[in-house]
């Protein structure tokens, strides 16, 4: 996977020069894309810009959209570590907002206090069950786990196609979508906090999910430096025969990092769902997941590389439907094509400018000593 | 009887209009995956076949230039593929879900600034597309029960391009295992060190297999686009080259029972679309959603349980080092 053993450059070289590399080319591709669309590149990225970070309001909605991508580059990021390329976030993500919506409809008479641990349980576990059995069906029938997890995805759409036409559907209502949750169910968006204690915040969906996800990112963190368990979880991912020796099942620690996978990605229905629609809709996941596997590449796998990745797309996509308006000729798909360049060049062409690089410094440690 | 057999001998038809993306995509990826690269990607070059077909075939009204169009993306998706995994030695699989989400992203967006459909492109023209082909004397046998209409239903009528998908099977089989470009192919899949050592390059090797892997897939796009709808449309392969890959691991590596399995999944594909609003006995109606993932569903059942164990080819997924 794309965890290299030890490289001779610098920590800031590895996880800063380099990511920026690969993200420079991306966009440089991108570019030339834009070109072919008849459009000018730096005017677009101009536009892109401005969407993104101009007011603070759109701010907002760029942090808003990095949430999610903060739970599902993290989702990705945790298979990775097990040696596992998870591509099956979005399914999770899915099933864990049914388990969300369940709770919120179900039990949205409690207080919020109250329904706020449930539904992120609720999710959880669903999201957590999802990514388990592609897990389970990996480490110990062999299935691949990019196919069974790519299938579970289709097989979670049309079960929550199905819930959401036939079981969930709002009464008398012809699009598939819930009814709104009572209002105890609403996550507090951040400006209605504001305006609680005299802040003057703009009118954004940004709400309590973007300190969950911080707090997520520090726990990843924490789990995989500090613990027993995050240490033999990343020495399966590294080296499954040395886990063995080590008296270390690859199995069962697969099995676990599948279902924390799916357990994180469910949390973009905290977000989407609880925090935004304030219903369960149809796509909600709105390809989400498999942004994940850009950010978790970009991020390196790390904690703070995954907040920045993700705080990337967010820009992304928020200054990227900015854009759409202001440029009819580019429509959003655009940031797909962005997303897989990001892939292709972080991920998959890693070694490109690696070997020089390295080379570089090589010779720069060289002269001193 | 009869009322049972010509609702049967539709099914078998329509299985096989069905099972021709899955055969050539299978074969696309046969050929990669026994010179050892993983190719995730047949999604994607799918996808992207489809697109450029419809594009090329929209614009020139020629279904032929349409299918070359096809195959040179499928190709050029290829020559990426190979760039990051054999020249870069990159990880194969984030290469392949690269490539997918890079198409599944381009299309749309070309579509939308060129054709101005909503990341749609209609193929209007009835030249450009692939007619059906009836064969010879398959009107005069329609009237023989049984044979006569097994040739008229099953046989005749189909695409050329089905028809191509067919032949593909017996012409992998040959090159895979009775030339010298088959036996070397392997060879790089299973010990390329060897093959190394015998003076020939892995690298090579391993580059033509994905050229013709490429073309493979863009025949299968095509297919999508111009043969067997009249246009394309956003995410059309719809899953159809991972479903080819896990016929792939199904049928061992292996041309003939590789189509078999791609004729088992077109089969529940085309029963699914068969059991849509029809009530099973038994059962009453099976809601369409649940129908709908029935080739999904079987996909992982097959995958977890009854391939037995299935050994692919031992260098496959890693990056051949030379000086090691």
């Amino acid at each position: 996977m794309a965890m290299g053993g030890r490289s001779p450059l610098p920590a800031w070289a590895d996880y800063g020069l380099l990511p920026l590399l690969n993200l420079v080319v991306a966009f440089l591709i991108a570019g030339l894309v834009v070109l072919a669309l008849g459009e000018n590149p730096l005017e677009a990225s101009g536009y892109l810009v401005r969407g993104a970070f101009g007011s603070p309001e759109l701010l907002s909605w760029t942090l808003f959209y990095a949430t999610n991508f903060v739970f599902t580059g993290l989702a990705v990021a945790i298979a990775f570590h097990a040696g596992l390329f998870n591509i099956g976030a979005e399914g999770q993500a899915y099933i864990g907002g049914l388990g969300l919506t369940l709770v919120c409809l179900y039990l949205g008479d409690l207080p919020f206090f109250v329904i706020l641990p449930l539904a992120t349980i609720a999710a959880a576990a669903f999201g957590a069950a999802w990514g388990f059995i592609p897990g389970w069906l990996q480490a110990r029938r062999g299935s691949h786990i990019v196919i069974t997890t790519i299938m579970f995805n289709f097989i979670a759409a049309s079960i929550m196609t199905y819930l959401l036409v036939y079981v969930l559907i709002r009464p008398g209502s012809s699009s598939p979508e819930t009814v709104t949750f009572a209002e105890n169910a609403w996550m507090p968006q951040l400006w209605q906090l504001g305006a609680a204690i005299g802040l003057d915040l703009p009118r954004a969906p940004l709400n309590l999910s973007f300190f969950w996800a911080l707090v997520c990112t520090l726990l990843f963190s924490l789990f995989l430096s500090r613990t027993r368990a995050g240490f033999e979880l990343r020495v399966v991912g590294r080296n499954d025969q040395a886990a063995i020796y080590a008296g270390i099942s690859p199995a069962r620690w697969q099995m676990i990092a599948m279902a924390l996978s799916g357990a994180l990605a469910s949390f973009i229905a905290l977000n989407e769902v609880m925090g935004s629609h304030h219903r369960l809709l149809l796509n909600f996941t709105g390809g989400y997941g498999f942004v994940g596997i850009a950010v978790a590449l970009m991020g390196r796998n790390h904690p703070i590389g995954i907040l920045l990745a993700a705080l990337l797309f967010g820009a992304l996509y928020q200054g990227g439907s900015e854009l759409a308006f202001d440029m009819p000729a580019i429509n959003k798909d655009m940031v797909v094509v962005v997303q897989g360049l990001v892939i292709l060049f972080a991920g998959a062409l890693e070694h490109f400018f690696r070997p020089s690089l390295e080379a570089l410094f090589r010779r720069r440690r060289a002269v001193p000593a | 009887m009869s009322d049972l057999w010509l609702p049967a001998l539709l099914l078998l038809d329509s299985t096989i209009r069905l099972a021709a993306p899955l055969i050539l995509a299978a074969l696309a990826g046969l050929f990669c995956e026994r010179a050892g690269i993983v190719n995730i990607a047949l999604e994607g070059k799918l996808l992207g076949g489809a697109f450029a077909a419809a594009a090329a075939a929209q614009l020139t009204g020629s279904a032929w230039i349409g299918l070359i169009a096809a195959m040179a993306f499928g190709w050029g998706l290829a020559m990426v593929h190979g760039f990051a995994t054999i020249t870069h030695r990159g990880d194969q699989v984030v290469s392949g879900m690269a490539l997918n989400i890079l198409v599944a992203g381009l299309g749309p967006v070309l579509a939308n600034a060129w054709f101005q459909q909503a990341g749609r492109i209609p193929v209007t023209a009835e030249a450009a597309r692939f007619p059906s082909l009836t064969l010879p004397f398959a009107e005069a046998a329609r009237s023989v029960p049984v044979v006569g209409q097994i040739y008229a239903e099953l046989l005749s009528g189909h695409n050329l391009l089905v028809y191509l998908a067919f032949l593909a099977v017996p012409l992998t089989f040959w090159v895979i295992w009775k030339t010298r470009f088959g036996l070397r192919l392997r060879a790089v899949g299973e010990n390329p060190a060897a093959v190394d050592t015998a003076g020939i390059s892995v690298p090579w090797m391993r580059y033509r297999a994905l050229m013709v892997s490429g073309a493979l897939c863009g025949i299968g796009g095509a297919y999508l686009s111009i043969a067997q709808n009249a246009g394309y449309l956003r995410d059309m392969s719809a899953g159809k080259g991972f479903l080819a890959l896990a016929a792939l691991i199904f049928g061992k590596w292996r041309p003939v029972p590789t189509l078999l399995a791609c004729l088992l999944f077109a089969f529940t594909d085309a029963l699914q679309i068969r059991l849509q609003g029809l009530p099973v006995p038994g059962i009453g109606e099976i809601p369409t959603q649940f129908v709908q993932a029935i080739p999904y569903v079987v996909t992982v059942v097959l995958l977890a349980g009854f391939v037995g164990r299935a050994v692919a080819p031992k260098a496959i997924g890693v990056p051949y080092v030379k000086d090691r």
